[in-house]
């Protein structure tokens, strides 16, 4: 390829004072790749039960500045939405991303809800969308891009409302890894990553300006989690 | 931007002087390490991550070469591009090519210090594409025309009276009467203009935090959300990174963030991690159409294979400045180019020559402490000392400073009168500043005791005491 390639790919060799890396170090390093061996996991989420895990993840949220509401089922989810918005004295308004988690919600039980399902805009006040998973560890949340889900959504609304089910905790980030490479896995093996993974962890802030935290940089000033917690993890 | 690593002297005493910066600097002290502290006592396993870390990047840098070509298969494979930039200049000719081709007239900034390094802004600016940084602190500093003085806060040198006066200065048609006092309305005020600018922007530029090889995907960590904006709602998402910043897998990848906002912020993890894979797919509503990811070398390879390779572990936490007392005294811009504190001691030599930064490695004042809280654990002070001894021998030292460390070697390599001289001086220097246990100055020192007192020796040199002990037994 281009000249400042070959340079510099080069120039760490000479550096390293060897030549191109030969066949059998090639495979060790690709049998590395392939192995996804964790390093160490700390013992904080993956010592706990389920239960414990979803505990946990609720613990380190709120201490972020995130919100949190516990349901027993999906029926209750349009009305803690609801309750949580005239709470905060929000519009009723919403974008949903078309993400079929949502769907078998019966957001009808709340008509007052006026849902726009689709990619968010500048004027969403409040945006609503799924996850893919929650990670116990430090409350945080994993969210990915597809058609289903645009990552602006994630960003453009004031007040962001992410629907949690209690099995799509996992304790660590590596789990979410390994429940990733599940989902994406084709069928010649192959793990297609969505264009976009986002951690979030509380709602957007800074402390730019005399170390003073304030929230709301760019992305939401409010992040609530409603979460489902139907059930022992599968 | 044109170093002034040299004045480092001159740079510090403006430094000590100026009153707002000194205000900052405590908030700053006070700040960042207790924040650190109580992040590191919640999770027993940070030293033993460390050590691994260091594996993990040290494993990287023995196989850059192969690492490096794995990502860019990985990117392309994604539809992504990967660029190759030996120099600075390269770099910023190779942006402004994709601006160009997209007939770019805004782009949006994440924060990147490669982009600094290269002086991007204003490349782009001379071409008619006008950059808008978009991390709150780098669009104060932008507006103020000023550089970033630490590398995860770069407006940590201001009070928010001389931001509210930069705003209403810059921002037209900011209602004179709204009144700015609190760091929130700030905060709002960026946030308003800065939504028009994200949402008008051609191209979005990011830096890279990590480079995964196993995904080809670049990782950034925010806490605003800039960054995230910038690379979703613009044509093109150009990713700054230099070569070291590869790492092997997602698991790899996992380690060194438990270890980076703890050592950074003393957060448990930062608002946003977003790892970013080729363009937007197919099928996508959202994101960018086209996926660069430009990698800059400026020296780095180079590095390998000497003394200095250690400090391309680093993932640019800010802990060493954040705990660096002379950093804490005279703030970032006194170090005169991109990277300030500990890591702009070894780096700026380094990268741009000792010629042009040699006095930064005495810009020390060898406590340790930016070691023992680099969660590579770099030897930061090795690195300096070695700079220190390399300036010394081309004489680029000034003549007291050599004199002094002539008359200390001298000494030094003769044991008994070392030791007789030092616990002369010991005394002595314990005699006169006895009265306040502290010396305000002293000779050939000025630079140091302006800024804060030098303890008395209290009592007996550790040499004293080791033999005595040697002589005790254990
Ligand atoms: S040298 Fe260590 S402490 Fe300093 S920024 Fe780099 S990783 Fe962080």
């Amino acid at each position: 390829m281009s000249e400042a390639r070959a340079q510099i790919l080069g120039a760490i060799r000479r550096s390293l004072k060897r030549g191109p890396l030969d066949a059998p170090q090639r495979a060790e390093i690709a049998a590395r790749l392939a192995a996804h061996d964790r390093n160490l996991v700390p013992a904080r989420a993956a010592s706990l039960d389920h239960a414990g895990q979803v505990d946990l993840f609720q613990r380190m949220a709120e201490e972020v500045e995130t919100t949190l509401t516990r349901v027993a089922s999906a029926a209750e989810v349009p009305a803690a939405v609801a309750d949580y918005l005239s709470q905060k004295n929000l519009p009723a308004r919403l974008v949903m991303t078309p993400d079929p988690q949502l769907d078998d919600i019966p957001w009808g039980t709340r008509p007052m809800l006026e849902i726009r399902r689709g990619r968010a805009e500048v004027t969403d006040q409040v945006g609503i969308t799924g996850c893919f998973a929650g990670i116990a560890e430090t409350g945080t949340l994993m969210l990915i891009s597809g058609p289903e889900s645009p990552t602006r959504n994630n960003f453009l609304p004031d007040t962001h409302i992410i629907v949690l089910r209690g099995e799509q905790v996992a304790a660590s980030y590596e789990e979410g890894w390994s429940r990733l490479r599940a989902a994406r896995r084709a069928a010649d093996g192959n793990v297609d990553l969505p264009r976009t993974v986002n951690f979030i962890t509380g709602p957007s802030r800074t402390a730019d300006i005399e170390q003073r935290l304030e929230l709301g940089a760019h992305g939401p000033r409010r992040l609530h989690i409603v979460l489902v917690d139907d059930g022992p993890a599968s | 931007m044109e170093p002034t690593s040299n004045a480092f002297k001159e740079n510090a005493h403006r430094a000590l002087a100026d009153a707002n910066l000194q205000k900052a600097l405590g908030m700053m002290r006070r700040g960042f390490p207790n924040k650190r502290a109580t992040a590191l006592a919640r999770l027993p396993e940070f030293d033993a991550l460390r050590e691994q870390a260091k594996a993990i990047k040290d494993h990287v840098l023995e196989n850059l070469d192969l690492y490096l070509e794995i990502f860019e298969q990985n990117v392309i494979a994604q539809g992504g591009q990967v660029h190759w930039c030996r120099t600075p200049q390269e770099a910023r000719e190779t942006v402004l090519a994709i601006c160009s081709r997209l007939d770019a007239k805004t782009v949006t900034k994440g924060k990147s210090m490669i982009a600094e390094e290269m002086a991007l802004n204003d490349y782009l600016e001379q071409h008619g594409v006008t950059p808008v940084e978009t991390d709150l602190g780098e669009y104060i500093i932008q507006i103020r025309k000023e550089h970033p003085s630490h590398i995860i806060a770069p407006a940590i040198h201001l009070v928010k009276e001389q931001i509210a006066e930069s705003f209403r200065q810059t921002h037209k048609g900011l209602d004179p009467a709204r009144p700015l006092e609190e760091a929130s309305a700030l905060v709002a005020e960026a946030r308003t203009v800065l939504r028009q600018k994200f949402l008008s922007a051609d191209v979005g530029i990011t830096g890279a935090n990590f480079c995964v090889a196993e995904t080809g995907s670049t990782v950034i960590v925010t806490n605003e959300g800039n960054g995230d904006l910038t690379q979703t709602v613009t044509k093109a998402h150009i990713v700054m990174a230099s070569l070291e910043k590869l790492v092997p897998t997602l698991e790899d990848l996992s380690t060194l963030l438990r270890l980076l906002a703890r050592s950074a912020t003393g957060q448990e993890f930062s608002t946003y991690t977003t790892l970013s894979t080729g363009p937007r797919r197919a099928d996508d509503t959202d994101g960018p159409g086209e996926y660069h990811v430009v990698f800059l070398d400026n020296g780095r390879s180079a590095m390998l294979g000497t003394e200095f390779q250690d400090m391309l572990r680093c993932i640019r936490c800010g802990a060493c400045m954040n705990h660096c007392p002379v950093y804490g005294t005279v703030g970032g811009h006194a170090y005169g180019w991109v990277y300030p504190g500990p890591i702009g001691a070894v780096l700026t030599p380094t990268l741009l020559g000792v010629d042009k930064a040699g006095h930064l490695p005495n810009a020390s004042t060898f406590c340790g402490r930016c070691e023992s809280v680099c969660p590579m654990k770099i030897p930061l002070p090795r690195m300096m000392r070695h700079w220190r001894e390399h300036e010394f021998e081309r004489k680029l030292s000034p003549a007291p400073y050599r004199y002094g460390l002539k008359a200390w070697a001298f000494l030094a390599t003769r044991p008994p009168l070392y030791r007789f001289t030092a616990a002369v001086a010991s005394r002595v220097l314990g005699w006169i500043g006895a009265p306040h246990g502290r010396f305000r100055s002293l000779p050939l020192a000025g630079g140091w005791t302006q800024g804060r007192d030098l303890p008395a020796p209290e009592g007996r040199s550790f040499m004293s005491l080791w033999a005595e002990r040697r002589k005790a037994g254990p």
